[in-house]
């Protein structure tokens, strides 16, 4: 590694969103040879700051950005990904880009293709009708390949190979090109396997060792600290550090990127305080086979009575924990309450037990946009309680019509008591702003008589004053109805507000149960996986 | 006033706004060259209560998730088979009519529920695969029109003594039963209340299945299947119901609208019939997602008052036949129109 040279440069990088500050005077700079770990949440300012290295168009058509890009110091624009492959970046996307159908030499080569003229291309002058040179295209590809330690043969077809291999073949496809002086790694070991992850691990090195600067971005303070030369940590789109390795230690890393003022507010107190021996919820062993957010065999205790937090980084599972119990994924396990078994994979019978859910995607899963906020906040308990509902005609019994006095006299009460702004009962919900329909969500769950609600991410696209509304209104709840409250947010910040106790997830497993005034070292080695530890 | 007058043309809808200009124009020219206008109006009402169920029949379909029941031709045959065993006995007037309607349903509700059977496994292209059921059912049914066991020498050919006939008197049977019971007149326009009372009946009915539990839950499983999930609802079965809802009305339909014309065509006829039907709702401002039984209303009567009088009077004005062309011209247009706006016929 050459200290003294500079690959790339990037200084005083400040973007906005429509008036928020994402990202704020970052400068990180990489040395051939090197490879450098950016760190920090999720939310921290780090795809943003790819985006921008990468010519996104994302990052142009919302005003650009101030600050200046240097690649081998020199001043370059990076307006579009074709400018920034020109300048010899390479980019290894979380998600895969590979056509399914196609060999691994194709996906690597595709759009780079070498050719052999012939009679129509050079009678049309054009390189469009060229043959593929396949041998050659071969090589190159299985010379990628080796240089990955890849053993698998390079004319298979993509479709069918595991998925760790996929993550390779899209490494392959950077490293085959030729003027890649960078590569960006954004978080490439998220769908790896350990063995895998360290096969990964072992490239980068290879790579570094042969001048290519790696910038890795990960959350996984393990791997940052196996191959990282030198790390530099993001939090609210500022840096808060830049360490070398032997400079760092892993609990210093987590409380760095965790690490916020987190501010108290005085909470109401409770008549009784809830306690181990009061058991609302038992889950024994959930396995949820919910797509990026895999829930793999966890188990915990809730008591009555609480608000229990559920964090963790995006992609560990903590959102597959509420939508497999209430039958939204299919999962297997134990889950019981009051000592009485949950049907698992059931929505219906999941709501009769008292139990109800206000989804993290609130326009997708949690209203029907188009229907009036009366239909909204009623209709799961017409269908799923019998609520709502009269007979008539008196002579024919089994015909059952909405009672829609009962429903607009409901709804007019949750509107008050919620406080929800909108023109009336009958206004479609689509209308409304993000907190109103938040708190139309939690109205529709209310109308379930819940004993125990699951919250999921309640404040995700709502502005501060509303955050703060709908924190408040779920203290409320817990505090005046007794309702068990289980509240799952990557704001590990709103968590430690209002939570009795913050369930951390790892992997799809418990990490760990914190109190909410547990350390920001604490708090963050435990989402990095950086220590197990059982519950308080 | 500019903002007022905008979001009521918003609300009414500019195809509608256009058609009713169009048909305005018409009667009015109708009443400078001297044609009968009442004539015209006891016409266009004949149409419409005859058209009406089968435009009703698509509203099952869109609510519950499916889209336009393309499929229609399904249930207008189910509704054939009726009518022909109701003819087969010999049964007459009303009688005729109520055990054609009783023949036609249970045979509506086993089609319906393999055809949403076989719906659940294409989903995201119903309408696309509905339409290619119905024609290919159409040609099955052509063969067994020739090889069913109907006995009837009215129903069968003179010459060979096998197989149906390609168009069936309904004179001596039900025919015109409901569209001359309690006709009345009203400045001049003869009023079949029997028939119109009728589609408003069945409008009624399917108004007070939307209020029901059922009927809700159906509504949330077409707006939103995974909140319908999330409510304890299942989905698949409400689409079941959906579907087969629409094949019953289908073939209530096709029997109401066989007795107002007087004749049951067999073989190829059901081929095109869901096309007006799927115009008619669009035309009233229907979506893909969402109708009401407003919907059905207003287009039924936009657009089978637009047929009815766009051919005599256009041939009175230019001396030719251009009604067909404009048929064509409209009812596939505002298919199209609606098919490529996700928010349909607005």
């Amino acid at each position: 590694m050459e200290r003294s040279r500079r690959v790339l440069e990037m200084k005083g990088i400040t973007k906005q969103y429509f008036g928020n500050t994402v990202l704020n005077d970052v400068s990180i700079a990489l040395c051939p040879g090197e490879i450098h770990a950016l760190v920090g949440e999720n939310g921290a300012g780090k795809s943003t700051l790819m985006n921008i290295l990468f010519g996104m168009p994302v990052i142009h058509t919302t005003g650009g950005f101030s600050g200046e890009i240097l690649i081998d110091g020199e001043k370059v624009d990076l307006s579009s990904p074709a400018a920034a492959m020109q300048a010899g970046i390479g980019m290894v996307h979380q998600e895969f880009m590979l056509l399914p159908g196609f060999t691994i030499t194709e996906n690597i080569k595709l759009n780079r293709e070498t050719t052999r003229q012939n009679a129509l291309s050079r009678l049309f002058h054009s390189q469009s009708l060229d043959y593929l040179d396949v041998p050659t295209m071969r090589k190159d590809a299985r010379r990628a390949l080796d240089r990955l330690d890849l053993s698998i043969d390079e004319w298979l077809p993509v479709a069918g190979l595991p998925v760790g291999y996929m993550q390779f073949i899209e490494i392959a496809r950077e490293v085959d090109k030729k003027e890649v002086k960078i590569l960006v790694f954004d978080e490439p070991t998220a769908v790896l396997t350990e063995t895998e992850a360290d096969r990964l691990l072992g490239s980068l090195r290879r790579l570094a060792a042969d001048g290519i600067a790696i910038l890795f971005i990960t959350h996984r303070l393990d791997e940052v600290m196996a191959v990282a030369d030198r790390i530099t940590v993001l939090r609210d789109g500022e840096t808060v550090a830049r360490l070398n390795r032997d400079e760092a230690v892993v609990e210093r890393l987590a409380e760095l990127m965790v690490g916020r003022k987190v501010e108290k507010i005085d909470l109401p107190p409770r008549h009784k305080d809830p306690g181990e021996e009061d058991l609302a919820l038992t889950i024994d062993n959930l396995v949820v086979n919910m797509p990026g957010e895999m829930v793999r065999g966890l188990s915990m205790t809730i008591r009555r009575g609480e608000i229990l937090g559920i964090g963790g980084l995006a992609g560990h599972g903590k959102l597959g924990i509420a939508n497999g119990i209430m039958g939204l994924y299919s999962s297997s396990g134990r889950v019981s309450k009051n000592g009485d078994d949950i049907p698992l994979n059931s929505p219906e019978q999941v709501l009769l037990k008292g139990l109800a859910f206000v989804s993290e995607d609130r326009r997708g899963v949690g209203l029907l946009l188009d229907e009036p906020i009366e239909r909204n906040i009623c209709v799961t308990a017409m269908q799923a309680q019998n609520k709502f509902l009269r007979s008539w005609p008196h002579f024919l019994p089994g015909l059952r019509l909405e009672n829609r006095g009962e429903i607009r006299a409901y709804s007019d009460e949750m509107i008050r008591k919620l406080d929800i702004r909108c023109l009336g009962t009958t206004q479609p919900v689509r209308s409304l702003s993000g907190g109103n329909q938040q708190k139309v969500c939690v109205a529709k769950a209310l109308a379930l008589d819940p004993e125990i609600l699951f919250v999921s991410e309640p404040t995700r696209g709502i502005d501060v004053g509303a955050k703060r509304l709908v924190l408040d209104l779920l203290v409320r709840l817990n505090r005046e109805h007794n309702v068990t409250i289980i509240m799952t947010s990557s704001e590990l910040g709103e968590l430690r507000k209002i939570c009795d106790r913050v369930a951390i997830v790892y992997r799809g497993r418990l990490a760990g149960i914190l109190p909410p005034d547990a350390s920001d070292a604490e708090f963050g080695l435990m989402m990095a996986g950086g220590v197990r530890k059982e519950a308080v | 006033m500019t903002l007022r007058l905008r979001r009521i043309v918003e609300n009414i809808g500019i195809p509608r706004l256009i058609i009713a200009g169009f048909l305005l124009i018409i009667f009015i020219t109708a009443y400078i060259t001297d044609m009968s206008v009442p004539q015209l109006m006891t016409d266009s009402l004949v149409r419409v209560g005859m058209n009406g169920i089968l435009v009703l029949a698509m509203v099952p379909t869109i609510s519950c998730g499916v889209g336009l029941n393309f499929g229609l031709p399904l249930g207008v045959l189910s509704g054939l088979v009726g009518a022909l065993i109701s003819m087969e006995r010999n049964l007459k007037g009303f009688s005729g009519l109520f055990a054609a309607i009783g023949f036609a349903i249970p045979i509506a509700v086993v089609v319906g529920y393999l055809y949403a059977k076989l719906l659940e496994s294409v989903k995201g292209q119903e309408m696309m695969v509905g339409t290619y059921v119905g024609f290919s059912t159409v040609a099955v049914m052509c063969v067994f029109w020739l090889l069913a066991p109907f006995k009837n020498p009215e129903l069968i050919w003179a010459i060979g003594g096998k197989g149906l006939r390609f168009t069936l008197t309904l004179g001596n049977h039900f025919g015109k039963v409901l569209n001359e019971f309690a006709v009345f007149q009203l400045f001049g326009v003869k009023i079949s209340a029997g028939l119109l009372g009728f589609f408003l009946l069945f409008c009624l009915l399917i108004y007070f299945f939307y209020k029901t539990k059922l009927g809700i839950a159906m509504l949330a499983a077409g707006a939103n299947p995974v909140f319908a999930r999330s409510a304890g609802i299942d989905v698949r079965s409400m689409k079941a119901v959906g579907v087969v809802l629409s094949t019953v009305l289908a073939a209530i339909g096709i029997i109401i609208y066989a007795q107002s014309y007087g004749f049951l065509q067999l073989y190829m006829a059901p081929l095109m019939m869901a096309f007006p039907a799927v115009a008619a709702i669009l035309i009233g401002g229907a979506s893909l997602q969402k109708a009401t039984i407003s919907n059905v209303i207003i287009g039924t009567l936009l657009f089978q008052t637009l047929l009815t009088t766009a051919l005599p009077v256009t041939s009175r004005v230019i001396q030719g036949d251009i009604s067909e062309v404009a048929r064509l011209i409209i009812s596939n247009g505002m298919i199209l129109y609606a098919l490529t706006r996700s928010t349909g016929g607005k």
